[in-house]
């Protein structure tokens, strides 16, 4: 497989387009096309289950991990099975967690704030929060953040006092992390579902804080 | 030796492009197909395989090709080399499909 590599787009150019372009269809696309229906031929999978895999992925979002988030901060006994085993607590919330790695909670406190990164490649806790967003793949954001976090935080218009310390962690394909962010002044009194919506993904990825209500 | 990927502290000093992009159907298909081969079920590629497949890209496709772009062409190679599917049959297949969606495209 060749191909010049201004003929397609790439990690550099997020501006490409989301649609399929016009025109031929690059060697990227014709060998998923042949790959897909020669394994299909030879039985491995149906055509229903790649849409069906498809219709698992775009219904899985960052409200599941919002959603934990909610009883992390409201429910003590299940912030405590939260921090022993991610995983099982997000289980708990009816979140299929039967092929995903291992999950770490991590806690952000008025002293600590975590921000996660995966300099290797891009492992992320899709369980609980779907896709990662472009960003969280680029070059930029897996060279800086190891080694400019306050920087990186800024760009993302998150600013925080210098006796906060930060702590980035790096995912691996065997252990994802989602960020517990610190329960915003004026919530008090909030339901679930209403502190649900003041996370969102990028809170829980560490970039930012939850919304004050 | 750092592999291509290991990307923690380069100098990759450039400002962190946050633009939202969708995920485009190749996109999808191609993250489907691997979530289906490396379902224990089947368990015919595991995410090691995939990403030992994609961290030994040559570098200038490693950051010429698009995410899921590097994650095809580790799965035809991970493909070939457990022999699921042969490099001949392959070849054939994406020209026939070539073929054949340039006669849709021009009906």
């Amino acid at each position: 497989m060749s191909g010049h590599p201004h003929d397609h787009h790439s990690d550099h150019d997020p501006h490409a387009p989301v649609e399929e372009v016009e025109g031929p269809p690059s060697e990227h696309v014709l060998l998923e096309i042949a790959l897909r229906e020669l394994l299909i031929e030879k039985g491995l999978f149906a055509a229903a289950d790649v849409t069906r895999q498809i219709e698992i992925m775009d219904a899985t979002t960052p409200e599941q991990g919002a959603r934990l988030v909610a009883k992390f901060w409201t429910d003590p006994a299940y912030r405590q099975r939260a921090l022993a085993d991610g995983k099982a607590a997000a289980a708990e919330l009816g979140i299929d967690m039967s092929v995903a790695p291992k999950l770490v909670i991590l806690e952000n406190t008025a002293r600590l704030h975590h921000v996660v990164v995966c300099t290797l490649c891009s492992c992320y806790p899709r369980a609980v929060l779907g896709l990662p967003p472009a960003w969280y793949k680029s070059p930029a954001y897996r060279a800086r953040t190891v080694k400019d976090s306050r920087g990186v935080l800024a760009e993302f218009g998150t600013s925080l006092p210098d006796d906060v310390e930060i702590r980035v962690v790096d995912s691996t394909a065997d252990c994802r992390y989602l960020v517990v962010p610190v329960r915003p002044h004026g919530s008090e009194g909030m339901d679930e579902a209403a502190l649900a919506g003041l996370v969102t993904r990028d809170t829980m990825i560490g970039v930012t804080l939850a919304r004050e209500p | 030796m750092r592999g291509v990927h290991d990307l923690g502290g380069q100098p990759i000093d450039e400002e962190i492009d946050r633009a939202e992009h969708a995920q485009t159907f190749f996109e999808k298909r191609v993250d489907a197909l691997m979530r289906l081969l490396s379902d224990p079920s089947r368990g015919v590629i595991r995410v090691d395989e995939l990403r030992r497949g994609v961290e030994t890209l040559p570098e200038k496709d490693y950051f010429g090709y698009s995410y899921y772009e590097r994650w095809i062409h580790s799965i035809r190679l991970l493909l070939l080399e457990k022999g699921v599917v042969s490099e001949d049959e392959l070849n054939r297949r994406i020209e026939g499909v070539r073929k054949r969606l340039a006669a849709e495209s021009t009906r």
